[in-house]
């Protein structure tokens, strides 16, 4: 994933559906009715966990792109990386990579953020080659990703891109539980006073609070992979007790 | 479908054992690695539980707890644990809980018992790496149970103090209090240059105490010379020796310094407390109870203290040898101690006397399931009206003794007892002169314990006398070795072993098996053929072995695969009378394969064969009339 400068965390507006109490399993039903896309009404028709579910429970998937750049209306999906899991567990063995040809130019500034080049994206499939199987692994389970409005936003300009319709499913945003854990441990407010700094919620920063090993940054599937070791150790320190509501921490 | 996780590829492979694996059977496991975060504090791996994973630590670090909640080792990145629950097929054993917060990579079990079945390499690290690591860098030294498992060169801090013969004791004296040591080593080294020097480099050794009691004590110039009042009967360990081995060596030889040599070269000095900051409560400890018991109640009380000692070594993943010895120097002690109370309650012995332990204790192969086989040799003045009343309480007191600490009468009644048993040397030169000379395969049949004895009270020497005649007259006797031969050959092993029965040569199947008379007895007899025939010293069945490999009489290989094989099976026996000793039940020797791990099996299968062909190959070779 892409480090964000302040401005674009401050800019990015709120993806819409959204809320606690939020009725996922009547959206899914909904949706499944209206989706054209065959694979996105397969996707749709495999429904979702209820609310009640307890967080040790829920099947998740972890997911993160590269992109050319940070607009999604002018930059693209370069490679997914995505890693299926629980709380308890990461299963590597369920784990996917792809490299994506964009469909909008390749920077020379991104290629070196992510090292993905003109060359290895030139036999890479395009988005919608690996769409449906993307929605086969995203199917059942719950989405986590750091700054989850990237990845949402950008997987849903490709669709629309390429099957004119776009997705909701609830997500789980480590980004959004770090920000939220650290302002209720360390009241920004009063820190802002003191002239202190507010912690840092970029992926790495937020791994080391939990001392998690450094990884190397930029590889989809290594970033995905980050973010759902985050997310066991953020619910390892902040729900100990197994009985808390993946209500309680997706939107 | 998987993909490969470039950092758990990359982490693996900066660690053993996965850094020696192949490119595509690292990636492999790296696609089916499973991983967990485990929050300062929280349990991991609790007692009793079923294991389904192989744990490598990631970052962080984790406690491995004993049962009994004391801690038994802490591990930290690129270290594993849960191997032996996976080896074994059993329940977990040592809880495991996290100290800091803590990431691993769980590695599934058929993932590793592929590695582990198919990779040499890999097998070896694990098994080894499971005896020996990081006990060693733990932190406090307090909480390191690591005598077992730790070479006396671990010991060691600083080189050892080497002054020349001259020198004068109040200089040394000055020297010893300068290093902060309590000892130290005379070396004619400095003085000689000639090409003798090359032999025993060191003479002597001075400690705190000799400068008391030999110095002090007698009122002697401070000038005197260090040699006036040098130990120089040295008791001396190697390098590569056991911790464990060392204290068995102060504990036979009733010193509390031991130089260290490498290649015969002194590079340290240890002493009795060197060990005892190791040390808590195993045989030390027991050793030190059987001689502060007063009388045989006493003794008795202490069986538990035994048993807890051995189940001790048995989790600290002793080897056979250290168990066994540890053993027999246990059962040892309480010999002498009950000689010690029988002398005290009959008052001296009229005539000088040898009490003789035969069989396992003499083979430091002792275990816990063990019967009393014991003997007493005679001063050759020896009259049966005048002394045998003695000698004859003397041997009821100590078997008897011995019956109630654990050590049952011996079924074919070969104990002190028994007069047969209870006779003057000449008498004892005899029985030997006649087994070997006019060797029968039923008068050898009972007889094959004498051939491992040793003297543990009174006139040892009259036990080597006996040893020496056993082997001046066994060495190439081809018709004696021969009907050895034959009686070793009555135990055999089983033909398989199966999930959950043992195939006999007949073909009918069972389903426990004695350990130890299809086993290591067997084994032990085999070796034991085998080293008369070359005269080779020593009575432990591996150091045995050590002389007839040495030796070259087996075809090559055989030898080593020969020890393997019984230490094998001799860890199944002892693993499987802990077990039964956890388990709250009289351990005892027989197995059921069902209770076997795969592992296990097919290592025994593996021995079981070994020992097969092994007794083939002494058929063969001690045929009746056959030169050697």
């Amino acid at each position: 994933m892409f480090y964000l400068d302040k401005k674009a965390l401050q800019d990015t507006p709120n993806n819409k559906p959204a809320g606690k109490g939020f009725n996922w399993t009547g959206e899914f039903a909904k949706r499944q009715k209206q989706a054209k896309y065959p694979a996105l009404k397969h996707y749709y028709a495999q429904g979702v966990i209820s609310a009640d579910t307890p967080i040790a429970e829920a099947p998740l998937v972890a997911l993160d792109f590269e992109t050319t750049g940070l607009n999604p209306k002018t930059d693209s999906i370069v490679s997914i990386g995505l890693v299926a899991m629980t709380v308890k567990r990461i299963r590597c063995q369920e784990a996917q990579h792809w490299i994506i040809k964009p469909d909008t130019e390749l920077k020379t500034k991104s290629v070196v953020i992510h090292g993905i080049t003109h060359s290895d994206v030139a036999d890479a499939p395009s988005f919608n080659r690996v769409l449906d199987e993307l929605l086969q692994h995203l199917q059942g389970k719950v989405v986590v990703a750091h700054h989850k409005d990237i990845e949402v936003r950008f997987l849903n300009s490709a669709l629309k891109h390429y099957i004119g319709e776009e997705i909701v499913f609830p997500c789980i945003d480590t980004m959004a539980l770090e920000a939220r854990f650290s302002r209720t441990i360390k009241r920004t407010f009063l820190r802002s006073l003191l002239g202190q700094k507010t912690p840092s919620i970029r992926l790495t920063d937020c791994r080391s609070r939990y001392r998690l090993p450094y990884y190397r940054q930029h590889n989809a599937l290594t970033d995905a992979l980050a973010c759902a070791e985050l997310l066991q150790a953020q619910i390892a320190s902040h729900y100990p007790d197994d009985n808390a509501p993946i209500s309680a921490i997706w939107s | 479908m998987a993909t490969e996780q470039v950092e758990v590829t990359d982490f693996l492979q900066r660690h053993k054992p996965f850094s020696d694996l192949a490119a595509s059977e690292l990636s492999h496991v790296a696609s089916r690695v499973e991983i967990a975060y485990y929050k300062a504090g929280s349990p991991i791996l609790t007692f009793g539980q079923d294991n389904t994973h192989w744990f490598v630590i990631r970052s962080g670090a984790v406690e491995v707890f004993r049962r009994d909640g004391e801690l038994y080792n802490r591990l930290g990145e690129g270290n594993f644990f849960g191997e032996l629950a996976l080896m074994r097929n059993r329940p977990v054993r040592f809880p495991v809980v996290a100290l800091e917060d803590t990431l691993v990579y769980l590695i599934d079990a058929d993932t590793f018992n592929n590695l582990f079945d198919n990779d040499e390499q890999f097998a070896d690290f694990v098994e080894v790496e499971d005896r020996s690591r990081l006990r060693e860098s733990s932190p406090d030294k307090k909480d390191n149970n690591a005598l077992l498992t730790v070479k006396v060169e671990k010991l060691i801090e600083q080189l050892p103090l080497i002054l020349p013969p001259h020198t004068s004791v109040q200089d040394a004296a000055l020297r010893m209090t300068e290093e902060g040591v309590s000892s130290l080593l005379i070396s004619n080294e400095h003085v000689s240059d000639d090409a003798s020097s090359d032999d025993e480099p060191v003479i002597g050794i001075v400690t705190d105490v000799d400068i008391r009691s030999r110095l002090v004590a007698h009122g002697l110039d401070l000038s005197t010379p260090v040699t006036d009042i040098m130990t120089t009967q040295l008791t001396i360990v190697q390098s590569n020796q056991y911790v464990f081995e060392a204290m068995m060596l102060m504990l036979k030889h009733k010193v509390t310094h031991l130089p260290v040599l490498r290649k015969s070269k002194p590079i340290g000095l240890i002493s009795h407390q060197d060990i005892l900051r190791y040390e808590s409560q195993n045989s030390l400890f027991v050793v030190k109870s059987i001689f502060n018991a007063q009388n045989v109640d006493e003794l008795a009380a202490l069986k538990d203290e035994v048993q807890t000692c051995f189940s001790r070594m048995v989790d600290e993943d002793a080897n056979s040898q250290m168990i066994g010895s540890a053993m027999a120097v246990i059962g040892r002690s309480f010999k002498q101690r009950l000689l010690e109370l029988a002398e005290e309650e009959f008052g001296p012995p009229p005539i000088p006397y040898c009490f003789l332990a035969l069989g396992s204790m003499a083979r430091d192969e002792q275990l816990i399931v063990t019967d009393q086989d014991n003997a007493l040799v005679l001063d050759n003045r020896f009259e049966p009206k005048l002394h045998d009343g003695y000698f004859n309480d003397l041997a009821n007191f100590v078997c008897d003794g011995l019956d109630r600490c654990g050590y049952t009468y011996c079924k074919g009644g070969i104990m002190a007892t028994n007069k047969k048993w209870r006779q003057p040397l000449k008498v004892w030169e005899q029985y030997f002169t006649q087994w070997i000379d006019k060797p029968t395969p039923e008068t050898l049949l009972h007889s094959a314990i004498f051939f491992d004895l040793d003297g543990v009270w009174g006139k040892k020497v009259w036990a080597d006398t006996l040893n020496r005649l056993i082997r001046k007259k066994a060495f190439k006797n081809s018709r004696f070795l021969a009907c050895m031969a034959r009686n070793a050959l009555l135990r055999t092993p089983p033909l398989g072993f199966f999930k959950d029965f043992v195939m006999e040569t007949d073909g009918r199947q069972t389903n426990s098996i004695n350990m130890k008379r299809r086993g290591t007895a067997p084994i032990a007899d085999l070796i034991r053929v085998h080293a008369l025939s070359v005269g080779a010293e020593g009575r432990n069945s591996f150091s045995r072995l050590n002389g007839v490999i040495d030796a070259k009489i087996l075809p090559p290989g055989r030898g080593v695969d020969l020890r393997d094989a019984l230490e094998f099976i001799a860890m199944v026996r002892i693993r499987h009378q802990a077990f039964d000793l956890e388990m709250k039940r009289v351990p005892d020797n027989d197995i059921e394969p069902e209770y076997l791990s795969d592992f296990e099996r097919k290592n025994l299968r593996d021995a079981f064969q070994i020992l097969s062909d092994a007794q083939k190959y002494m058929k063969y070779r001690y045929q009746p009339g056959r030169h050697l």
